[in-house]
């Protein structure tokens, strides 16, 4: 079943509160997203560190063939 | 454990460079996997590619063994390195090229070069 960009950005924010958070659907499918993740506690961690972290935070909506979401093109960085 | 397991951690010691993918090197068959076939095939990289769809095992046990959720999935020297996003920026930012660097894998720096210009 696709998701909602509000429903994605929700499921981040509950394990990031104070994060900028950017969620994009790129096909207008409600299957493929972009989201932008910008959060304090990524500073000092390498990208696949952060980025696990965010795949944590959408509790298995990422896994395989019954994965909810298809596609999430993710970008993570620690503010400037 | 389990022989999926001993499987990939034998692959992923015995090449420098190995990746983990929906298709093959030659005929890939997602998007994602594409593009880094794409960019390794065109940086002259030599890499050993492993085709998840050939084997479920090897599909769930690649995802639990660098607790990672999706596929493509690239090592070097043992140690992953990312999915497609990553290895995008990252070959964008000549990080990448600084990796094979580091550990000795041989690359055309001009063929990366060329990627950069055409998307930089």
């Amino acid at each position: 079943m696709p998701m909602q960009a509000n429903e994605i950005e929700e499921l981040i924010r509950a394990s990031f509160p104070d994060a900028r958070i950017t969620v994009t659907d790129l096909a207008g499918d409600g299957n493929h997203y972009a989201a932008e993740v910008v959060d304090a506690s990524f500073k000092g961690q390498n990208r696949v560190q952060q980025q696990r972290a965010v795949y944590a935070a959408l509790k298995g909506k990422m896994d395989g063939n019954h994965g909810e979401l298809h596609a999430l093109a993710l970008t993570t960085k620690a503010p400037e | 454990m389990s022989e999926a397991e001993q499987q990939i951690k034998q692959t992923i010691s015995d090449n420098d460079v190995v990746l983990f993918m929906k298709g093959t090197k030659s005929m890939p068959q997602c998007g994602f996997s594409s593009r880094i076939a794409g960019v390794l095939n065109y940086m002259g990289v030599e890499y050993q590619d492993v085709n998840v769809l050939d084997d479920d095992g090897i599909r769930q046990g690649i995802k639990d063994y660098s607790d990672w959720p999706t596929i493509p999935q690239l090592y070097v020297k043992g140690e992953f390195v990312g999915g497609c996003d990553i290895i995008t920026e990252m070959t964008l930012s000549g990080e990448l090229d600084q990796m094979f660097e580091k550990g000795g894998v041989g690359f055309d720096k001009d063929a990366a070069d060329k990627i950069r210009e055409a998307n930089g």
